[in-house]
């Protein structure tokens, strides 16, 4: 089913113009990794905060204040040059177990932080192994989403 | 065939560099690497030029955001050139070739002197409480994410054309 959906959207039109204009693919990756770029480093000052290793003169709460909404600023755009990728090469993607494994490991991050965000700013701050935890796995998990998301390059099913 | 191309023809033969060109795990997996390395480069680095044109003031002082972003920067530059470096030996003549390659050496040349020039002249106009941020630090903060972007659409369009 997969596979004629595939075979559909590659033959729509707008798919056919993407991939006729080929400067489309490689300058919406190159939005695509600029909006990667807000998140990782985002994430990153965020997570080591709450690991409780960087950045420690300011409170957790704040952190999540000032650090969360560039990641859901992001996501949104990331979706949308996302999506234009997929209807350049459908099997590409989601076709591709690199793929799924990248949007099951972003659905669980996205869990983790929203969790977290609002833990850390209620009258309920979770303690300082959960926070370390939470730092951790949120490191972990965006670190393997890049990586997911680089292999999608190498694990094709022709 | 002279200098630089038997210098590079020297470096891509050597056993490291012929084993990332003929691995098929090796290259992807630097790869990832630079990537990561790089998307903090260009996030963290995005954080304080925007900080500097205004964006964020509630986050506290520049020179604060400075000193607790840049660091990580760094860390993560040098990541981003070892990860590269790796990268470019495993097919040096090609890259040196590719045009794409070119500016984005030229433009990260660029985004260093526009760091320099900053930090020379600009840095010390700006107070601790820094209440207005001089023009000359707005238009390096401006400057700096134009090239980075120039610099990450340049290595996205190196992967298109050295092939």
């Amino acid at each position: 089913m997969i596979r004629a959906f595939c075979d559909w959207l590659a033959a729509t039109e707008l798919s056919i113009t993407i991939q006729s204009l080929t400067w489309i693919v490689p300058a919406v990756q190159t939005v695509h990794i600029l909006l990667i770029a807000a998140v990782m480093a985002t994430a990153l000052l965020f997570n080591l905060r709450l690991l409780g290793v960087h950045g420690t003169d300011q409170p957790v709460g704040t952190a999540a204040l000032h650090l969360l909404p560039a990641i859901w600023f992001a996501l949104p755009g990331l979706a949308l040059t996302g999506i234009v990728l997929i209807i350049a090469e459908p099997a590409r993607e989601l076709r591709n177990p690199a793929f799924a494994a990248k949007m099951a490991l972003l659905a669980l991050v996205c869990a983790v932080t929203l969790w977290v965000g609002r833990r850390v700013r209620s009258a309920a701050p979770p303690g300082r192994g959960m926070a370390r935890c939470a730092g951790a796995a949120g490191l972990l998990l965006w670190v393997a989403i890049l990586a997911a998301g680089r292999w999608i390059a190498y694990l094709q099913v022709s | 065939m002279a200098f630089p191309y038997d210098q590079l023809g020297w470096l891509q033969d050597t056993p490291l560099a012929d084993a990332i060109a003929v691995s098929d795990l090796l290259f992807p997996s630097i790869e990832t690497v630079h990537v990561l390395a790089l998307s903090l480069v260009v996030g963290s680095i995005a954080r304080v030029d925007l900080r500097l044109l205004g964006f964020g003031v509630g986050h506290g002082p520049i020179k604060r955001v400075a000193r607790q972003i840049l660091p990580l920067t760094w860390i993560s530059f040098a990541i981003a050139l070892a990860s590269g470096l790796l990268l470019f030996a495993s097919n040096a003549v090609k890259y040196f070739d590719n045009t794409a390659f070119r500016l984005k050496f030229a433009l990260m040349i660029l985004a260093g002197l526009n760091m320099v020039v900053l930090h020379l002249f600009a840095w010390r106009s700006i107070g601790e409480a820094d209440a207005r941020v001089p023009l000359a630090a707005r238009v390096a903060g401006a400057l700096s994410l134009l090239v980075w972007v120039g610099i990450v659409a340049a290595g996205r369009w190196v992967g298109f054309t050295a092939q």
